[in-house]
């Protein structure tokens, strides 16, 4: 098991979340800016359509042929000089890493931004072990000091605003006098990066993650903004990349190709500010680099998914668009979802990793908008995956007892026109009289969800088909 | 094109969906007219609900029993249009998804799914209707429903028929594309999350300075209708086909006949 997920309570967290006046604050930050900026950097590219049906094409086809790339990765990786390190579990990828870490006697760890460290929690394993694990990205970095996990697959610390950051630095960073401004967001990075600049140095393993692993070349990428990826993995001695199997593609055309949508669905952007390629050890010509180069790659449940109705979800490069556009997301933010992965793609994929009996409120919680689906850039129909977990929890008596009842008693009537006219004909004419004076209701039974926060009105009487009937009865006559 | 004017008028099924049916019979005879008006013969077959409560919450076996009915009952027809983009979504999208590889039903899902339309977009993009003959005065918002949206691509073709009525002006809301919050049975089994999110929207509503707000799915209607009251507000809630058919002398959404004479 990997780190403890509160997916179970996700409508607590999701009441939480909502009375969170802070939390709700920075969401509301969110929310536009995402969007417009994404819209923007996709109008301006006539192609960027048909760019989203290649990035799934190419997805795609490596699926169907995911064993061939991933020996063909290793195969390069360790032509290169590097070594795979093969990780079933969330347990054995964590073992490799630590033994890596162990053997070459690590006292200090830094890592680039990783949601698979996450996945496996990576942190708690490796301060477990004796060693400090240092976030280098600066929203992981925060979080870090919060020792919270992040709300958001590419923007960890989304959740906060700057006046929270700036009391945790303060409080953290017990160097810092009083008087010195701390107000803007850039003030922030730049204390940020004086405590990190001592810990680059000091590190004797670096840790990133990767967007993608290229098999002709046994390349891995990064894509960052901050410049830390860079640091981080070219300044110990050790580089480990962890990345889990799907992240392979065939070629480096392929990852150009992908890497075209990413940073546009992502933050707007047409290119990240840094799209690193690293491939083995530093080599002899080389000036700088590590002097080990490892890749632990991890299954972790994904090969299951292979085959199923879920094996689009496999498609997914990461970006958060999905969740940038996501009503619920917007109104609950990331830690409500209770696990890593939030936001539709975590709706689909959290299930899979945890077990839907302790995710299955995540599928449910979706409005079934259709917006995430329609901004994915690789077109994974993320809605209809979800109702695919629906369907699995409804097979295996999950849904709650009321939403069977409910269902089957409405089913019972709507596969019974004649049944179905004679009872909704009587019921709606009860209810229209009772909701004659007010035209609305303030409460319903069974349907407090509803009418604890609007009025429900109160239908006009006859049903349609009633009337329609009299009426062309009528005409005849 | 279809003709209008050829010897057999176009026979159009009228999936009236369930909500019209119990909830506001007045969008259903809206609906008739617009049709009838652009040359149709209207029907209404014996029906019952396209099924989504049933498909969305995980229980296929019924949404099958369910859309197998509705197949039956509507395949004679040239085409079956729905006053929502949701139902009509559900049969142009998602029949053919639940009867994938059934070697009796898909054929006939897939066949009712290509003549299957939601209102106002049918009305435009198949039968070439440009304006319409209705009065109605104000400030009107369009919120555009999701599946209509985006399963659908209903966005101009509300806007272009509003636009033909003499006294209406169209006021934008900020976010007109994002959900309402409905989502089904959602609104009831995640009520909090609903409300934030229909906050949001009756916010945007509010901020538009529209009297009136219009959208091509009841449920739509009836969620942001809900909240607007509880929120003691005035603004005043149709489904666009009552706007478009000049038939606006039913009281709004969730307001009493006396209060509304």
């Amino acid at each position: 098991m990997t780190a403890q997920p509160t997916s179970p309570q996700f409508k607590d967290n999701a009441r939480h979340a909502l009375d969170d006046a802070q939390l709700q604050k920075a969401l509301g930050n969110v929310r536009q800016n995402f969007i417009d900026r994404r819209a923007a950097v996709a109008a301006k590219l006539p192609e960027f359509e048909g760019l989203r049906d290649s990035a799934r094409d190419i997805k795609n086809h490596t699926l169907k042929n995911l064993d061939l790339y991933l020996e063909r990765y290793e195969e390069n990786v360790t032509k290169a000089g590097g070594q795979v390190h093969w990780a079933r579990t969330a347990e054995e990828a964590r073992q490799a890493v630590l033994d890596i870490c162990a053997r070459v006697g690590a006292k200090t760890v830094t890592k680039g931004k990783s949601m698979i460290s996450e996945e496996i929690a990576l942190n708690d394993a490796i301060e477990a072990a004796g060693m400090k694990a240092v976030e280098t990205d600066l929203g992981e970095y925060i979080i870090q000091l919060r020792h919270e996990a992040p709300s958001h697959i590419i923007a960890p610390a989304v959740h906060l605003n700057a006046s929270q950051i700036e009391s945790d630095f303060r409080k953290h960073h017990t160097h810092l006098d009083p008087a010195r401004d701390l107000s803007q967001p850039t003030q922030l990075l730049t204390e940020a990066r004086m405590i990190l600049r001592e810990k680059f140095l000091a590190a004797d393993v670096g840790i990133t993650g990767a967007n993608f692993l290229i098999a002709e070349t046994g390349t891995s990428i990064i894509v960052t903004n901050e410049g830390n990826g860079d640091l981080t993995q070219t300044l110990p001695k050790v580089h480990i990349v962890i990345a889990s199997i799907e992240k392979v593609v065939p070629t480096l055309e392929d990852a150009s190709q992908i890497l075209r949508v990413l940073a546009r669905s992502a933050t707007g952007q047409e290119m990240s500010v840094y799209t690193t390629f690293s491939t083995g050890p530093r080599r002899p010509t080389d000036v700088d680099g590590p002097e080990e180069y490892h890749v632990v790659l991890l299954d972790n449940g994904r090969s299951a998914m292979l085959g199923t109705e879920f094996e689009e979800m496999l498609r997914c490069i990461r970006c958060g668009a999905c969740m940038n556009h996501c009503p619920v997301y917007h109104a609950v933010g990331g830690h409500a979802y209770g696990w890593v992965y939030p936001g539709p793609m975590g709706a689909v994929l959290t299930p899979t990793l945890i077990g839907v009996d302790k995710g299955g409120h995540l599928p449910n919680a979706s409005t079934f908008c259709g917006r995430c689906e329609s901004v994915c850039p690789v077109r994974i129909p993320l809605p209809k995956l979800m109702r695919h977990w629906r369907e699995r929890e409804f097979e295996r008596h999950l849904s709650p007892a009321t939403v069977r009842w409910g269902i089957g008693f409405w089913a019972f009537f709507a596969k019974r026109p004649a049944l179905y006219r004679l009872a909704t004909g009587v019921a709606m004419r009860g209810l229209a009289w009772l909701g004659k004076s007010t035209g609305r209701f303030k409460s319903l039974p069974l349907a407090a969800g509803w009418t604890d926060h609007r009025d429900f009105p109160a239908p006009q009487g006859a049903t349609f088909q009633q009337q329609w009937k009299a009426r062309r009865k009528g005409r005849s006559a | 094109m279809p003709q209008n004017s050829a010897a057999r008028p176009i026979r159009v099924g009228l999936f009236v969906t369930c909500l019209v049916d119990l909830m506001r019979p007045s969008v259903g005879f809206a609906a008739a007219k617009l049709l009838e008006d652009a040359g149709c013969r209207v029907d209404v077959p014996s029906q019952t609900c396209c099924g989504q409560p049933a498909f969305n919450s995980g229980d296929r076996a019924n949404a099958r029993a369910i859309a197998e009915k509705t197949i039956a009952a509507f395949e004679r027809y040239d085409y079956v249009v729905a006053p929502s983009g949701s139902c009509a979504g559900q049969i142009k999208k998602h029949f053919p998804e639940l009867f994938q590889g059934d070697p009796n039903l898909s054929q006939r899902a897939a066949a009712l799914a290509d003549k299957t339309y939601e209102l106002v977009s049918f009305l435009v993009d198949v039968l070439g209707v440009t304006k319409v003959d209705a009065a109605f005065a104000g400030d009107v918002t369009y919120h555009d429903s999701c599946s209509g949206l985006r399963e659908l691509g209903v966005k101009s073709q509300p806007r272009m028929l509003l636009s033909s009525i003499p006294g209406v002006n169209i006021v934008e809301m900020k976010e007109n594309e994002v959900c309402c919050g409905f989502g089904g049975t959602f609104a009831v089994k995640y009520g909090d999350i609903s409300d934030s999110i229909v906050s949001k929207k009756t916010e945007n509503v509010t901020e538009s300075g529209a009297h009136t707000l219009l959208a091509g799915d009841l449920g739509c209607l009836m969620n942001m209708a809900g909240k607007l009251h509880r929120e003691g507000k005035s603004i005043e809630v149709r489904h666009v086909a009552e706007v478009l058919a000049g038939m606006t002398d039913a009281p709004p959404i969730g307001v009493p006949a006396e209060a509304a004479e």
